[in-house]
């Protein structure tokens, strides 16, 4: 309690002249193909994508892609038949180590850095989609934005214990600055940007 | 030793700092191909500057917030003074949970706090997860770079200290193959460690959550894994809004890697069941610092690194030369608030050349607060007299235009005809010479340039 008020009392002791905050409405909003761009961003960064129509093709894909390769969860019930069903609060994160491919859903996409955002309610536990070998994520069409202030905007104020921008697999370059992906994290990431049908 | 002589002894093995200079500059292209591919770029580091500035003026306000809404998601929130009740705090609460090992992920607070010896003494051993800080643990050494902690090995020597402590084979040398070895060592301990500690880059006044950025994803195995995550802050990380993180997260791996953003950005606001998250709000200095009208805005600095990456001086010299935690431009800022008797000679490990001000993303006015620092220091009577002196003369010349010009042409003189003694001024520029100095000034040219083309 004590270096609190020390602290607050050093600080208060500088008096600085009022400086308003600046208004964020004039960044953002860049027009243009944001499927695209994203698509591009992200490959660029080391991700990939795939269109696909509709829930039952992302279950093909995914056979496509992984089938028969290790330990597969998920917090998506239309992919029952592909992976173990997760959810949350029955999770010990020790006893996730051997996933090999995670797949989850995540609430929107941004064009201009590649980044997904994941709040907590989606990930089933806060570790899956950092220990799993693999990532995919489905983003539907409509939630990829242009720029990281219109993913803010519709963020808002939403209440989450944890959330996560995710940009690409887990990468370090800090070897004689040489690329190396699957740091920690995940060694790739795929995003099925999802086009509903109906 | 100071910088100059420390910069010597780097500048000894040529070959090496050419390497270490072109891997920087290459970073620095990198930054400038995502800062020119965002269209509102300019406009974006006036809004983060303007913010940072802000948060300057209400720093007290935004921290007591800051607390109370974090308090509420359940977070316990520690204030320390300084690096000495920073470490006492996180020993506290590893003993109170009888915790012997941490993880820990990048933080320049605790190295500047000196947490990793501090624990060892009390036998509780840390291990650092980001790889280029587990290289260095290795090693036995600091980081050199607050972005890029082991951009001055070379992946021989790191091949070396794998075969040594991970087992490689011997004379491995493939960055993606030592990498993977370090993966494997560290899932172990992720998996088996019951406290992380991560850093902070971002904490939000409006909601009590704080960010953090890596790359590699450890600061969030870590995390995750924990049964007790400790995050520790400088009372500079604070920013007003969540939407504010837009601006911030736009600028800060653009400018410091050249990425249009970091892998993740982890939002943390609040503990899982049954985890006990901890943040300790540090000061150590940095109040003072606040109270220095031409250094405060030092404080705005979010670590991007940007700044060293583009340093002539940082290039050639190397981070060991700055002995501090952050080197570079803003690292030269920043120590003498600390000491400045220590630090006086960093201040003039500068070319003021304002490359280090072109790229700061929240704008700090690096160069100028440089030349600021000598002046200060030299009035505290801190600075050898050699330097002092030289700076009398070049703030004589400097304020009389016209001795300017003469001295200028002097000047040109004397570095056509003794480009190696000149350099013999400069430490850093040991061993190596001089640009051939133009015939001709800059105002001499335009004049009779713009006489030719008008006549
Ligand atoms: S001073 Fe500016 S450029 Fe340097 S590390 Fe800080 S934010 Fe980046």
């Amino acid at each position: 309690m004590d270096s609190k008020r020390k602290i607050l009392d050093a600080i208060a002791r500088h008096k600085h002249p009022p400086v308003p905050l600046p208004d964020l409405d004039r960044l953002g909003f860049i027009s243009g193909d944001q499927v695209a761009a994203f698509t591009a961003t992200l490959t660029a960064i080391g991700g990939r994508s795939f269109q696909l129509g509709g829930k039952m093709a992302i279950a093909e894909k995914v056979r496509e892609l992984w089938g028969g390769r290790g330990r597969v969860i998920t917090t998506l019930d239309y992919l029952a038949d592909v992976g173990e069903q997760v959810f949350p609060g029955d999770i010990i994160p020790q006893r996730l180590h051997d996933v090999e491919l995670a797949i989850i859903e995540a609430r929107y996409a941004v064009a201009e850095n590649g980044a997904v955002w994941i709040p907590e309610v989606l990930m089933g536990h806060r570790i899956v989609p950092f220990i799993c070998q693999h990532l995919a994520v489905v983003v539907p069409i409509g939630a990829i934005l242009p720029t990281m202030h219109d993913a803010y905007r519709l963020i808002g104020s939403e209440q989450y214990g944890f959330a996560c921008f995710i940009a690409g697999p887990s990468k370090t370059a800090d070897i004689e600055q040489a690329l190396v992906l699957g740091a920690h994290g995940p060694r790739t990431m795929t995003v099925f940007i999802l086009v509903e049908t109906t | 030793m100071d910088h100059a002589s420390l910069a010597s002894t780097f500048n000894k093995d040529e070959p090496r700092v050419d390497w270490h200079d072109e891997s920087l500059w290459w970073v620095r292209q990198k930054r400038d191909l995502q800062a020119r591919s965002v269209a509102d770029w300019e406009v974006l580091r006036e809004v983060a500057s303007a913010i940072k500035n802000n948060v300057l003026a209400n720093l007290g306000t935004y921290l007591q917030a800051f607390e109370s809404h974090a308090i509420k998601r359940g977070i316990v929130v520690h204030w320390a003074a300084d690096a000495g009740e920073h470490n006492a705090i996180i020993h506290r609460i590893l003993e109170e949970n009888r915790i012997t090992a941490m993880v820990k992920s990048k933080s320049m607070l605790t190295e500047e706090c000196g947490l990793n010896a501090y624990l060892a003494d009390r036998g509780i051993h840390v291990v650092d997860s980001d790889l280029g800080e587990r290289i260095l643990q290795l090693a036995d050494e600091r980081p050199s770079h607050i972005v890029m902690p082991a951009i001055h090995k070379k992946k021989e020597e790191i091949g070396e200290l794998f075969h040594e402590f991970l087992g490689t084979p011997k004379g491995e040398s493939d960055p993606q193959r030592l990498t993977e070895a370090a993966r494997l060592h560290l899932r172990e301990v992720f998996l088996t460690r019951k406290a992380a500690l991560t850093g902070v880059n971002f904490a939000i006044a409006e909601t009590g959550e704080f960010v953090v950025c890596t790359n590699e994803g450890n600061a969030d195995m870590g995390a995750h894994l924990s049964d007790v995550h400790i995050a520790s802050m400088g009372i500079e990380k604070l920013i007003p809004q969540r939407e504010h993180l837009g601006v911030f997260l736009r600028l800060l791996a653009r400018s410091g890697t050249g990425q249009p953003i970091t892998t993740y950005s982890s939002h943390f606001s609040g503990p899982r069941q049954g985890q006990q998250m901890h943040i300790v709000i540090v000061d150590n200095g940095r109040s003072t610092q606040l109270g220095r009208a031409d250094f405060k805005a030092s404080l705005k600095c979010i670590r991007c690194g940007a700044c060293m990456n583009t340093c002539p001086v940082y290039r050639r010299s190397g981070g060991y030369s700055y002995r501090t935690t952050v080197a570079g431009p803003i690292g030269s800022i920043l120590a003498p608030n600390l000491d400045m008797r220590d630090y006086a000679d960093l201040p003039f490990a500068s070319t003021l050349c304002g490359s280090c001000t072109n790229v700061c993303p929240v704008k700090i006015d690096i160069h100028e607060q440089l030349y600021k620092w000598r002046q200060v220091l030299a009035k505290e009577g801190h600075v050898a007299h050699s330097k002092s002196l030289l700076m009398k003369g070049a703030a004589a010349v400097l304020s009389r235009p016209s001795w300017y010009q003469v001295s200028g042409k002097l000047l040109r003189w004397f570095l056509r005809h003794f480009p190696k003694i000149a350099s013999k001024f400069t430490k850093w520029s040991d061993h190596r010479e001089l640009p051939e100095a133009p015939k001709q000034t800059f105002a001499g040219w335009y004049k009779q340039n713009r006489v030719e083309r008008n006549g």
